[in-house]
């Protein structure tokens, strides 16, 4: 039991170290929209931050100018009408200076909206069709040739100066899309489809994240965006398009064997072979991804093994089931998911 | 004395809900001392054998029924048994049961399949999963407690929930028809 919760603190390290990995940040734009989005928060947040400060500096003034007043003083019983003049002039000026601020941002935060909702479609977008489950994400390239289609999970490539069309929908909860280096948030409804385009402007590493509350894991619904160069692109999506070929030596036949007979082919698909469901994310090239468990655990083999046997310890909840196997058929079946690259 | 009786009730309250909802993500399965499947054949030497009981205690639970629901949209029991209406597979929300009401036979029919196009889940789903599903095939002729069975639906349904659902009076066959002589 005390090994079993040493091993879980080492995760979670190693987690805290995952993140730094990559950029997931409003504030550091990499695409068209978010650049828009970006200037509109420091427009946002200059216009505010002198409004705070100069309240701040009225009430302070207010409070250290009041009047000392003891017991001995008589309370006025009549209002001084210059006093009066006064005041109400100034509510009257800042009323009006308010709402010629609020209408400002007002105008600008209309213009920001209209303007990251028309990205020019110069070049045919990528289209790619996002499912939101609890909790991971279905990622489909999806092209008029259905043997092009790509489906992965959690982790999507993009070659850079590209527009992206995302088609998403939900398929329990709901969910929200949200890349910050990229685009604003866009909410996955059940029985509904919603689209948006963004453009990554800049070839790197992003985080994005399930932003609206989908249940007990919903923090650790995680996805990366990776942008890469057209060539890399390219070799990345023929190796996706590709057929794993078939295990050769004689552990990793066994590790093949023990997939396609117990538990994991009721949810999960791999290429090639009978697995063909689902319900799970598909398993065809899983060990070119960088992560498992929805960008919440490094692709090692470590980390395979103990999301294989108790994935209930690290995500509670999650819907894949703790699995019980002999060292030896884990080694063999670990073995096997290593090599579906 | 009547505030302290309303303040017994609130908390004795809050205590059955907790239990109702507890989410025991690494419990262990309600085991079975055996699968006791239906037996095949009128004949036995001796007395019939004394009917073991075993309790499931994933129907008093509103999670695992919920989870019951899930797989078995997901694993495709509702492509022949639909919403427990029926299709091309026997209806579930009805007092027919062929192979035993009593949730180990439910269990032992999802595990070993049966004739005629019921397929055996052996080895292909952890047996928690099984008791799950035999948990929510039992809640579809209203055989659980009202107040765990499922509320609602994810999508349109013609039919009411589970928890709305009327108790069926379980009419289990005397001798499933595969068991049955030919004449």
């Amino acid at each position: 039991m005390k090994r079993s919760i040493a091993k879980t603190m080492a995760l979670v390290g190693a987690l805290a170290f995952a993140a730094c990995g990559g950029s997931q940040n409003a504030l550091d734009s990499a695409g068209v929209q978010s650049g828009r989005i970006e200037s509109l928060w420091w427009v946002f947040f200059w216009i505010t931050a002198v409004i705070y400060v100069i309240v701040m500096t009225v009430l302070a003034v207010a409070i250290f100018r009041r009047k000392r007043s003891d017991e001995k003083t008589v309370p006025e019983t009549q209002p001084d009408p210059v006093d009066e003049q006064w005041t109400a002039n100034i509510i009257k000026g800042a009323v009006g200076v308010s709402v010629i601020i609020l209408f400002t941002l007002m105008i600008l935060s209309f213009r920001t909206g209209r303007a990251i909702n028309t990205l020019s479609a110069e070049q045919s977008p990528i289209e790619i069709q996002i499912t939101g489950n609890q909790w991971w994400w279905d990622v489909e390239y999806r092209d008029p040739i259905p043997s092009m289609n790509i489906r992965t999970a959690n982790e999507i490539h993009l070659p850079v100066g590209r527009p992206v069309k995302l088609t998403l929908q939900s398929l329990d909860v709901i969910h929200s899309f949200w890349l910050p280096n990229m685009h604003g948030k866009m909410d996955l409804i059940p029985g509904y489809k919603s689209t948006f385009f963004f453009r990554p402007d800049e070839i790197g590493t992003f985080f994005g994240q399930c932003a609206e509350f989908c249940g007990y894991q919903h923090a650790k619904m995680r996805l990366v965006l990776f942008v890469e160069s057209q060539e890399d692109f390219e070799k990345w999506a023929a190796a996706q398009r590709a057929i794993p070929p078939a295990p050769s030596d004689p552990v990793q036949m066994r590790g093949q064997q023990i997939f396609q007979q117990s538990v994991c082919t009721q949810c999960h698909a791999v290429a090639g072979t009978t697995a063909n469901a689902r319900v799970g994310p598909d398993l065809t090239h899983v060990s070119s991804r960088h992560f498992i468990a929805a960008a919440s655990l490094h692709n090692v083999r470590d980390h395979l093994k103990i999301w294989i046997t108790d994935p209930q310890s690290i995500k509670p909840g999650v819907r894949m089931p703790m699995n019980n196997y002999t060292e030896e058929d884990l080694n063999a079946l670990v073995t096997y998911i290593e090599n579906l690259k | 004395m009547k505030r302290a009786v309303l303040l017994f009730a609130a908390v004795a309250l809050v205590a059955v809900a907790c239990e109702r909802e507890e989410r025991g993500f690494r419990v262990e399965p309600p085991q079975a001392a055996r699968i006791d499947s239906k037996q095949l054949s009128t004949l036995q030497p001796g007395e019939p054998a004394p009917q073991q009981i075993v309790h499931n205690e994933y129907e008093q639970n509103a999670f695992a029924l919920t989870e019951g629901k899930r797989l078995f949209s997901q694993m495709n029991c509702v492509g022949c048994h639909a919403y427990g209406g029926g299709a091309i597979g026997p209806a579930l929300m009805d007092d027919k049961w062929i192979y035993g009401s009593r949730p180990e036979q439910v269990f032992a029919t999802i595990v070993e399949g049966r004739p005629n196009g019921m397929p055996s889940f052996r080895n292909k789903l952890p047996d928690y999963q099984i008791w799950q599903l035999a948990a929510y095939v039992r809640s579809l002729s209203g055989q659980v407690p009202k107040d765990a069975a499922p509320g609602r639906n994810d999508n349109m349904q013609v039919k009411e929930p589970e928890n709305s659902k009327d108790r069926e009076i379980p009419n289990d066959a005397t001798l499933p028809p595969s068991a049955e002589r030919p004449e």
